[in-house]
């Protein structure tokens, strides 16, 4: 009992992080229908940027720390999220979407490959600082909860909230909804598209940042390849859950967490990186709108 | 209007035999690729062909965007590199010389290889092809990285290892021979109502349901196509290298392929064919840049120059053209406006 | 149309004879495998040239870049003392990508166009088995410093390495833990998806199942994953008195907090892949009382290894690993080996590697063995204040 208890803590915490990843997927997607590819490595630069501003940045040296990084980060991780928009993304903006995807693909790479050049960040792992101090803060008989994994899970949770807040109670929100729809007859409705765009970029990536933060601190290993597969299975997460829908990339990631969980807890641990493959392909054969997606009939 | 048969002979039966009569007399000429390195990199342009104008038949001739070839390459290999270990070390045909038993032995595998991964093509295609444009990507990216995981899973595939011990049948000769096939059955399927009819998809999939073409049964047949060809680059390769591993499938073997489609222009066999060679002989010819940087920088020009080029050129090279087209007496044949 | 049916048996027997040109030509090939090992010689008259290949990029990037800058301390210090012979080392790098068809086509590269003496690479042994058909074929000897697979020294008579096998370093920790540490149950955590971990794993459970002990549980992860506490659980729901993680250090500091982090208190082993200071900063406490097997000691008083390690830091700004001394050791011996053929001939650098006999390495004394593999002992080392100390010596 204590087992499974505690495997459904590891697998709400895991999820936790997809979830943080996801909704930056999903909110990109649902404005440009874009599989914003760079968005894994948008989340490493994150990670990178907590750590090297906790080791140069004097003013950061000592905790109190954490939310000033985390300032720092998702400020860096915005403008970098805008620079690949603006220069990768909206010059494509009328061409077929299979370019944007290409585009996509190769800047993901670009950042992973000068990434590991030595003049850069390098290919060996870092140790992410501490910036918040961690500790148990429930063990029940075995069933350990530590801190950090409840800061990432309300942090998930919270940033979930605002975000469908943002999206549908504010007039920026109804702004990027109307954009998802139609792009043309939004800006002839006064909305600047363009404008919209950069913000939702820099949206995403600022939760890029945060995720990418919490990972280092939950898990301190750091390397400019650590977006690769988190970022895929985000991916996934955000598909089962409705690509497009916050609420649906938040019960992506859980769902997606607790399943690995699960399987490798009960089942086989070697086939873990295919489970979530697996979940992909089932969602994408049965219900491809995801669990919260409405299914689009495709206008002629 | 069916052609005289001077016509069937000069356009359709010649040229075929005239190629197969080329490929296997090149192989006499050109050095083994053992003994010079032009002559190996060569060989890993050939195979490099065979995977881009195999892919180019889904995500060119068909427009559908398939990121899944190093899956149904690895399937391929395996399975024709477990027939030549399995079979190869202790029998052969009796009344055939060693060397020739070893070939014939070699093109079943590879035959093998192909079907199974033509197979796993059907198995693939069938529930995805439904989807669109960025859904099937990765859903054929989650395949493929399924099949990767399996295969490091299973001790008959030797895990993480992979599989040693392959016997090195592949030639400069077997390469050129397969690249010649997949182009004419490229060429010859494009040509053909069945190449229409993924055109027609590739232009407007509603439209050509509309027209009742069964949309969903030629996606998969160009899939099965496609990855046949992928297998059998597997099992070349497999046979070139003498070792398959799982690392060698991940899906940033197929994003390579995918940028020699596009490199070439998405729909062109002779762009594949020209940017494979490219891609190819480029991260080997830019080798001796580490020395002097000390760093390498393959993979940021490889990645830079997907950039760039969907950003600059995204037609690639020849578009959806073909080379051959240039040519002028095909040029006063054909009636209708080259796409 | 009659006149259409012709066509595809022609089709079919064309291809059929261009089957059985293909195969005879490949007889032909087969025969002239190149070895002239004169012209090799000649190509650089006046310098020592080796190869090597390394992953300097792709996931495995930190190992490549520890091995590459072992190979180029060791050179330098050659050419400092003026050579071999008068010959300045010099050597030709190629990055594969973590691949093994990068691997091979480097390897080619290598030994066709650059025509080196000698090549070096490479760590993971899927690569090195891709790398030494061709070494071997073209008769050019291939020194790897670290790939421990069996297979990858088997039948070929030109490649070589100079670190122990898997057979050996897993029986050394399960030797170590059943009766140093009288341990009887074990649960173990493999790297499914890198060789090494899986060869050391089967090896490590083999021995300690014939030593008497039992194996708990055999989970697995892969090689970068962050999140280990799916697999911790049940390891930890079966209750063993260790835990074998034989991965690498990347990893296995992750796995170390995380085990702690859900109270489970026993030690881990492992082996040389753990060898890192980069290991003991990001597990921090976690490691306290565990053991790794390794090819040297930190705090063997050993002036060379002391000296080594003062030069690699000075040099590189980090603190070596296992990787890097052994690269080391593996251009001194492959320097040794040159001086003592007194020519840069293939066959003749061949025997001079064969017959290496306790070679006093960073990593400890080296013998090459008639399977040329090599024969050194191993340490065990304990994890005391984040740091490595000497627990015990274990010979072949």
């Amino acid at each position: 009992m204590t087992e499974l208890a505690q495997h459904l803590i590891n697998g709400l915490s895991l999820g936790s992080v997809y979830a943080l990843i996801a909704l930056g997927y999903t909110l990109v997607y649902g404005v440009l229908q874009l599989i914003n590819f760079a968005h894994a490595e948008v989340f490493m630069l994150g990670s990178f940027a907590g750590f090297y501003s906790a080791r140069w940045l004097p003013m950061f040296r000592e905790e109190p720390r954490f939310l000033a990084i985390l300032a720092v980060a998702m400020a860096a991780c915005a403008v970098v999220g805008l620079a690949i928009e603006r220069v990768a993304y909206r010059p494509l903006r009328g061409k077929p979407r299979l370019n944007a995807l290409i585009t996509a693909i190769g800047v993901s790479m670009l950042i992973q490959s000068v990434g590991q050049l030595p003049f850069f960040m390098g290919p060996s792992p870092q140790f992410f600082p501490s910036l918040l101090a961690d500790g148990q803060l429930l063990d029940l008989g075995g069933v350990s909860l530590r801190k950090l994994q409840a800061v990432t899970f309300v942090s998930a949770v919270v940033l979930m909230v605002g975000l469908h807040r943002l999206i549908f109670h504010t007039r920026l929100g109804t702004a990027m909804r109307a954009v998802s729809f139609d792009a043309r007859t939004a800006a002839l409705m006064g909305i600047h598209p363009d404008r919209v765009i950069a913000f939702t970029f820099v949206l995403g990536s600022a939760l890029a940042a945060a995720a990418g933060i919490l990972v280092g601190m939950s898990y301190p290993r750091i390397e400019p390849t650590m977006g690769v597969m988190l970022g895929l299975k985000a991916f996934v997460a955000a598909v089962l859950g409705g690509i497009g829908n916050v609420k649906g990339a938040m019960a992506g990631g859980i769902l997606i967490g607790l399943v690995e969980a699960l399987v490798v807890g009960y089942g086989t641990s070697s086939y873990r990186d295919a489970v979530a493959f697996g979940i992909l392909i089932l969602v994408l054969v049965i219900k491809p709108s995801g669990l919260f997606g409405r299914a689009v009939t495709e206008k002629v | 209007m069916s052609p005289s048969p001077g016509q069937v002979w000069s356009r359709s039966l010649v040229p075929v035999l005239g190629g197969f009569a080329f490929v296997s007399l090149l192989g006499w000429v050109v050095p083994a690729s053992r003994d010079s390195y032009l002559a190996y990199v060569a060989g890993l342009a050939g195979i490099n062909v065979v995977l881009a104008v195999s892919l180019n038949l889904i995500n060119g001739v068909t427009g559908q965007f398939s990121l899944g070839h190093a899956g149904f390459m690895a399937v391929g290999g395996y399975v024709a590199a477990g027939i030549t270990t399995a079979i190869g070390g202790e029998y052969q045909l009796s009344f055939l010389p060693e060397g020739a038993s070893d070939a014939l032995l070699f093109f079943a595998g590879t035959l093998a290889g192909g079907a199974a991964a033509g197979l796993a093509g059907v198995l693939v295609g069938l529930p995805s092809l439904r989807l669109r444009g960025d859904y099937l990507a990765i859903v054929t990216l989650g395949f493929s990285e399924i099949i990767r995981v399996v295969i490091e899973n299973l001790s008959i595939t030797g895990g993480a290892t992979g599989l040693i011990g392959i016997p090195p049948s592949t030639t400069l000769s077997w390469i050129f021979l397969w690249v010649f096939v997949v182009v004419i059955v490229s060429k010859r399927l494009v040509a053909s109502t069945h190449g229409r009819a993924l055109l027609a998809v590739r232009e407007d999939e509603v439209a050509a349901e509309a027209m009742g073409v069964n949309t969903t049964r030629y996606k998969v047949k160009a899939f099965v196509v496609s990855s046949f060809f992928a297998g059998v680059a597997g099992a070349l390769l497999g046979h070139y290298l003498q070792i398959l591993s799982p690392k060698d499938f991940t899906f940033v073997k197929s994003i390579e392929v995918v940028a020699m489609v596009v490199l070439g222009g998405l729909g062109s066999i002779s762009g594949a064919v020209m940017a494979a060679v490219v891609l190819t002989i480029l991260p080997e010819a830019l080798r001796p840049l580490q020395d002097y940087t000390g760093v390498d920088l393959r993979m940021v020009i490889y990645a830079g120059l997907l950039v760039v080029l969907m950003l600059v050129r995204p037609r690639g090279i020849l578009g959806s053209r073909e080379l051959w087209d240039l040519c002028p007496a095909r040029k006063a044949r054909t009636t209708e406006p080259t796409s | 149309m009659q006149v259409l049916r012709p066509g595809p048996i022609l089709v079919a027997l064309a291809a059929a004879v261009s089957i059985f040109a293909t195969s005879c030509e490949k007889k032909t090939a087969a025969g002239s495998t190149s070895g002239d090992a004169g012209a090799r010689s000649d190509a650089h008259a006046g310098e020592i040239v080796f190869g090597e290949v390394s992953s300097l990029t792709g996931q495995e990037a930190t190992f490549g870049a520890s091995t590459h800058n072992g190979i180029m301390l060791a050179v330098k210090e050659i050419n400092e003392a003026g050579g071999i012979d008068g010959k300045k080392v010099r050597v030709i790098t190629y990055d594969d990508q973590g691949k093994p068809t990068e691997a091979a086509a480097a390897t080619t590269r290598l030994i066709v166009q650059d025509k080196v003496h000698m090549v070096i690479g490479e760590v993971a042994s899927s690569r090195s088995l891709a790398m030494a058909p061709i070494a071997q074929s073209n008769k050019v000897p291939m020194l790897s410093p670290a790939s421990t697979n069996p297979r990858v020294t088997e039948g070929k008579d030109y490649v070589f390495r100079i670190c122990f096998v898997d057979p050996f370093q897993g029986t050394v920790m399960a030797k170590f833990a059943r009766e140093t540490l009288k341990i009887d149950k074990v649960a173990v955590l493999r790297d499914v998806r890198n060789d090494y971990s899986v060869g050391l794993a089967n090896y490590f459970v083999e021995s300690f199942g014939k030593l008497g002990g039992t194996i708990v549980l055999d989970q697995s992860y892969s090689a970068g994953d962050i999140d280990f506490k799916a697999q911790l659980t049940s390891i930890r729901a079966a209750a063993p008195q260790a835990i074998y993680v034989p991965g690498y250090y990347t990893d296995v500091a992750l796995v170390a907090r995380q085990a702690r982090e859900l109270g489970i208190q026993v030690p881990l082993l492992g082996g040389d892949g753990w060898d890192s200071s980069k290991l003991y900063e990001i597990a921090g406490d976690a490691l306290e009382g565990s053991y790794f097997s390794n090819h040297y000691s930190l705090d063997n008083p050993d002036p060379r290894i002391k000296s080594f390690l003062e030069k690699y830091e000075a040099a590189f700004g980090q603190a070596s690993d296992a990787m890097s001394a052994l690269a080391y050791d593996a251009v001194m011996i492959a320097a040794q080996a040159v001086k003592t053929a007194g020519s840069t001939d293939g066959a003749k650098l061949r025997d001079a590697l064969a017959a290496t006999k306790d070679f006093e390495g960073v990593t400890g004394s080296i013998t090459i063995d008639s399977d040329r593999n090599a024969v050194k002992p191993a340490v065990v080392l304990s994890i005391k204040g984040r740091k490595p100390v000497y627990a015990a010596t274990v010979d072949p």
